[in-house]
């Protein structure tokens, strides 16, 4: 089986508000169980709660797939970067560093890379991956073009980004303004980006007054 | 042809060459080498090729060169190397003989790859060296009850052909197939159940590896049950039968899953690499300043990318990509997300 190619991925970061229960979900996918691969990351905890929900992007080229030493990593017709071959992946931690996104997670005890395979028993099935399925705010969403463009018109799904001089194109979309008409995001760009939030003072000590 | 091909083709031929000679050598120029067996011998010299060439091309992708590389520059560094001796005796011990590692994966799936393991090396222990003639048995000139061992045509130890010891030898293939048939039972028992394994489980990679060891094991126990309690009852087709499971795996070898037999063992340069790593400078993030990896990784993982043709420098400060911590990966995501919907509310 394989994932209807009618199904797609979106997120949204901007709509995470951080309750893991995309985490909690992830854990019980079939393919990785107890384990969740789902990264919820805080972006600057001491200033702000904003977070960010982390799937693999399922790259057409996959940076992981190419450093690995073992050939371990396999991408399969439909598109879908699977978890390391278990009987290949010899746990050089290459596809861990690599990664763009940050996706990949290295289990020290089981010698083995374990990653998001978008919920490959549910996806390949036509179900929704766990993440998508739980997912209260939209972060994560999991479904036809057409639905994302019809209740996200604000919105436009961009599969490209860019980290330096490298363009990494994926199966996985990334929500944007749709005003900003962008081929591609601009990871690195954001290099000295700051959390939203940061720029918020309360005022309760006014330098002015020497304090 | 490509350099690669040229240069892994001369290394298969040297190595299938090789092991020819020591047949020869190790029979006495052929003189204990049983021509029954020569179909078994050219499959073996088939899968010396195979197994040899694709070794070859796969250590010249440039991650595997490189780490394959440091995996011995390091091992071998003499401040590290006494600690490295004992730390390989610890690891193959642990991690391959034992298999620790699957352990921590699952009691069935480790039940199932000991039993599997230990078959095989046992099976392979007693076939391969009697195919080539390098171990024979014959009887004591003075007492045809006892059975001398030679090994490359050295006499070593004697038994008694009816004893304990007798019977645990020459059934040894039964042992070892019994070993094989529990495991096959409990992998096939975990791929027909287990949800996860069916949905990227594939035919080729995952169940005819185990169809072919379960068809080897069951044939070779028909033969001994042919001869021992049916009077050799089908005894040649059995035979032919039970050749063409082994030759098929045999061949099978460079190809599918079997191949992680001869792979599995880099797990052991890489162990060396990390540690050393660790004990020696580390990276740290050029965003969060935060310690991630070994220098030496870091510094590796860009000249194999650049070999790879991937173009992840950086026109700042930070240089390269490979720089930054796959923590502020996953945060300049969405801070580059963000900063898009921000500029967009202004507007």
């Amino acid at each position: 089986m394989a994932v209807p190619s009618h199904l797609e991925f979106f997120v949204d970061p901007n709509r995470c508000i951080g309750c893991k229960a995309c985490v909690q979900a992830c854990s019980e996918c079939d393919t990785h169980k107890g384990y969740p691969m789902i990264h919820l990351e805080y972006i600057d905890r001491a200033h702000s709660v904003q977070t960010v929900p982390v799937i693999c992007m399922h790259c057409d080229q996959p940076t992981c797939a190419e450093v690995c030493p073992a050939d371990a990593i396999k991408r399969t017709g439909d598109g879908v970067v699977q978890s390391a071959r278990k009987p290949r992946c010899i746990a050089c931690n290459n596809c861990v560093i690599a990664c763009p996104f940050g996706v990949p997670k290295m289990e020290t005890g089981f010698k083995l890379m374990m990653k998001c395979d978008m919920c490959y028993d549910r996806s390949s099935a036509g179900l929704k991956p766990m993440c998508a399925a739980v997912c209260p705010s939209g972060a994560l969403f999991y479904g036809t073009r057409e639905q994302i463009e019809q209740s996200r018109p604000r919105s436009q799904a961009v599969k490209k980004f860019q980290f330096g001089g490298q363009t990494i194109t994926t199966k996985v979309n990334m929500m944007t303004p749709k005003v900003a008409s962008a081929e591609y995001l601009d990871v690195t760009a954001a290099m000295d980006e700051q959390t939203i939030g940061k720029e918020i003072t309360f005022n309760i000590l006014d330098a002015a007054s020497g304090y | 042809m490509t350099k690669e091909t040229i240069k892994a083709g001369a290394w298969g031929i040297a190595v299938t060459v090789a092991l020819a000679v020591l047949i020869i050598v190790g029979s006495r120029n052929l003189a204990h080498f049983d021509a029954a067996l020569v179909a078994y011998t050219f499959a073996t010299l088939f899968a010396a090729f195979g197994i040899t060439y694709r070794y070859a091309m796969w250590l010249q992708r440039p991650p595997t060169a490189l780490y394959w590389k440091r995996g011995w520059q390091v091992f071998l560094r003499p401040q590290y190397l006494a600690r490295n001796i004992a730390t390989w005796f610890k690891r193959v011990t642990g991690d391959m003989a034992l298999n620790h590692f699957i352990a921590r994966r699952g009691a069935l799936r480790w039940s199932a790859h000991m039993l599997i393991m230990w078959g095989c090396i046992i099976a392979i222990a007693i076939t391969f060296p009697l195919v080539y003639g390098w171990i024979h048995f014959e009887t004591l000139p003075n007492d045809t009850e006892w059975y001398r061992a030679y090994l490359f045509g050295f006499p070593t130890f004697a038994f008694p052909i009816h004893s304990l010891m007798g019977f645990l030898i020459f059934h040894g293939l039964v042992w070892a197939s019994f070993l094989v048939i529990a495991g096959v039972m409990l992998a096939m028992r975990r791929r027909m159940r287990d949800h996860g394994a069916a949905a990227v489980q594939q035919f080729a990679e995952d169940f005819l590896p185990i169809i072919l060891l379960f068809a080897i094991s069951v044939t070779g126990l028909m033969l001994t049950a042919s001869y021992t309690w049916m009077r050799g009852y089908a005894y040649d087709f059995l035979a032919i039968l039970h050749a063409i499971t082994v030759i098929f795996t045999l061949l099978w070898l460079p190809f599918g899953k079997f191949f992680h037999i001869f792979q599995r063992p880099a797990q052991l340069g890489v162990s060396f690499y990390k540690d050393i790593g660790a004990l020696e400078d580390h990276a740290h993030c050029r965003r969060c300043g935060e310690a991630f990896a070994s220098r030496m990784h870091v510094e590796d993982l860009i000249e194999v990318e650049r070999k790879l043709g991937f173009r992840y420098e950086m026109a700042n400060e930070a240089g390269h990509y490979q720089w930054i911590c796959p923590r502020c990966r996953r945060a300049m995501l969405a801070l580059a997300q963000g900063r898009m919907w921000r500029g967009e509310s202004q507007i």
